[in-house]
């Protein structure tokens, strides 16, 4: 479950001066339940994902995440998260099983689980064949397959994924894709922030429009067609950012 | 504090590092090469080129002289320069190295030693150039010879001792031991290799470890996972100071071999020629002391360049940061070099500075106790200083997604 509560962050720019990146953001997302954030660039999505992730701490509000405040206990809520972006890259001079490995033991795993989980990922996601070979020589839809069992390694509840697509090409988004849905049907709360209209209507149980810093329309799709009159998504989108 | 985590970040980097060319080179290659490079190729070169000056038999020129033969023929005859025909340009050929020396005698010289009356010979030679000094000495020598000669002769022919002249004799006596003579030579030149060499080993893992992760994208990756990010600075800073550690380490090594295998290899080539300023001992307890002392500088310099990298966009960014940090560095350890400078209460606090006067003095067998701890104990604030704010900037969000 994730709980975000009257979020805001403030940064200080040399050149804008203090700029408020999420303004007074808040929504709920449940377990087994996509949650789809959609903004264009620049419109806050990365900083909220950050927060919820606590490689950012909010200047008011607060958000919890499978039960843990982002402000006060930011270790326990990264020890239930999986973040996953495109900014989230790999030690290239790592294997890949180094690689998931490493996080396994900074999530506190002991060996015995390690290897047990490492195997499972490995199998379930066909990443035996370049188990051994480094990062930097991986294609890049090898190297999502390792993000992803990296983010996976201590099984969290939580799945934070900010926009995990950009860059990828069909087959690599494709993986990401099915990865998300995947973790939806094991029940596990998930956040997924893109400005991709057609990957949230696929994928998004309920969606949020954000657009300079503020929250402006939530609701599922169905609920959002109903109350704006339009049948697509980007038509939606449209109409919310110009009101 | 959790111990497991810091070792688990430790020995990601460790690998991580290890599988680094550039970091291979600049903590292993360098050192290794670099002081046989220096004690064996420079030294050698050095000692080659003195012992070439001295084999070599300087020309030299005769001028006047036409009215003393016999003076004329002595000089003539000497084995160690070649005299070459008297030319007015005597000056300008020994600027351009022509010829070396050139030696005035004055107007009847054979004839004023014969009367006794006085008369001063003149030496020309271009001062600072060896192979000048070489000639100019070797026509000195001829002259003092010739001086004492004639003292005796005229003692003699008035039936007068020896020694009415000379009523003593003065003998130095170097009271030194070995260590001491060559610690002299020495002392200021290790701890400056071993400082410096300290500092480069650090610098590449340390911009790799912040800027560079930062340049790959990985440092959003690291910091998603539950490690806090105290203990992922401090496993980082491990790393650095490791590489920092193993490249003193190596060069102290590295230095003592070639030293020990520069010094047979050199004297032997120099037939003994510049053998004194080879005489060098490195002594076990001098070394370990030396490195003892050094150990707060590794922390600092460390801690120092992980806080100031980790400020750094790209690997780029913290080249040019650090670059001048080599220069403030480099500029008192090598003024701990210079004669002249002694350690006391002050300087004792100046951070590098300290440590290289220190280490000058336990190379040459000198332990000041006093020195020693006060250097010991303000290198290890220092350090720790340096450490606390490399850990308060990880905490900052400006430092790390710095844009």
């Amino acid at each position: 479950m994730i709980e975000v509560q009257n979020l805001v962050k403030r940064f200080r720019d040399k050149k804008r001066g203090e700029v408020c990146a999420v303004d007074r953001v808040s929504f709920r997302c449940r377990p087994g339940e996509i949650f789809g954030l959609l903004g264009a660039n620049g419109a806050g999505k990365t900083t909220t994902m950050r927060i919820l992730a606590t490689i950012l701490t909010p200047s008011e509000g607060t958000a919890i995440v499978a039960g843990h405040d982002v402000t006060k206990e930011p270790q326990q809520v990264r020890s239930c998260v999986g973040f996953l972006s495109t900014a989230t890259a790999l030690y290239g001079r790592l294997s890949a099983q180094e690689m998931v490995e490493y996080f396994g033991r900074l999530h506190g795993l002991d060996e015995p689980t390690l290897r047990q989980r490492i195997d499972a990922i490995f199998e379930r996601l066909e990443m035996n064949d370049f188990r051994d070979r480094r990062c930097d020589n991986l294609s890049t839809g090898m190297k999502q397959k390792v993000s992803i069992a990296r983010t996976l390694v201590h099984d969290p509840s939580v799945m934070i994924f900010d926009e995990p697509t950009v860059g990828l090409d069909v087959m690599a988004a494709r993986t990401i894709i099915d990865f998300i849905r995947e973790c939806r049907d094991h029940g596990k709360t998930v956040i997924f922030s893109t400005h991709v209209m057609s990957e949230v209507e696929k994928l998004c149980d309920r969606i949020g429009i954000i657009h300079d810093g503020r929250l402006l329309a939530e609701g599922t799709l169905g609920d959002l067609r109903q109350r704006y009159g339009k049948q697509s998504l980007e038509d939606i989108f449209v109409e919310v950012v110009e009101q | 504090m959790s111990i497991r985590n810091i070792g688990t970040v430790y020995r990601k980097e460790l690998i991580d590092s290890m599988r680094d060319r550039r970091t291979l080179i600049s903590m292993i290659v360098v050192p290794l090469l670099l002081m046989p490079l220096l004690t064996i190729g420079v030294g050698g070169l050095l000692v080659k080129q003195v012992a070439q000056a001295r084999q070599e038999v300087p020309k030299v020129m005769i001028l006047g002289g036409e009215d003393s033969p016999k003076v004329r023929a002595e000089l003539e005859n000497l084995r160690e320069v070649r005299i070459v025909p008297q030319r007015p340009d005597y000056a300008e050929e020994i600027s351009s190295k022509q010829i070396r020396a050139a030696v005035e005698i004055p107007e009847g010289f054979d004839a004023k030693i014969a009367n006794g009356e006085p008369m001063t010979v003149k030496i020309y030679m271009y001062e600072g150039e060896m192979k000048s000094g070489f000639g100019a000495d070797r026509l000195q020598t001829f002259f003092r010879d010739l001086r004492d000669r004639t003292i005796r002769e005229r003692l003699l022919a008035r039936q007068l001792p020896e020694n009415l002249i000379r009523p003593f004799n003065i003998k130095q006596q170097n009271v030194a031991p070995a260590e001491k003579v060559g610690g002299a030579i020495l002392g200021g030149l290790v701890p400056y290799f071993v400082i410096l060499l300290c500092l480069t080993g650090a610098m590449y893992p340390a911009m790799d470890l912040t800027a560079g992760e930062k340049e790959r994208g990985t440092i959003e990756t690291i910091l998603c996972s539950p490690v806090s990010r105290m203990h992922l600075v401090l496993g980082k800073f491990l790393m650095v100071l490791t590489a920092s550690i193993a490249t003193a380490v190596l060069s102290i090594i590295s230095m003592a071999v070639s030293f020990g295998v520069g010094k047979k290899i050199l004297l032997s080539a120099a037939n003994g020629a510049a053998g004194t300023a080879l005489q060098v001992t490195m002594t076990g307890k001098a070394v370990v002391s030396v490195f003892i002392m050094v150990l707060p500088l590794a922390v600092l310099f460390s801690a120092a360049l992980l806080a100031i990298a980790l400020f750094a966009k790209s690997f780029k960014e913290a080249q040019s940061y650090i670059s001048p940090l080599m220069i403030v560095v480099v500029l008192p350890a090598v003024a701990a070099v210079l004669p002249g400078v002694e350690l006391n209460t002050l300087l004792a606090l100046v951070p590098v500075l300290n440590t290289s006067l220190v280490s000058k003095e336990i190379m040459t067998g000198t332990y000041h106790w006093k020195y020693i701890a006060l250097i010991f104990a303000s290198s290890c604030i220092y350090a720790a200083a340096a450490i606390a704010i490399a850990v308060k900037l990880f905490q900052r969000e400006d430092v790390l997604f710095r844009t």
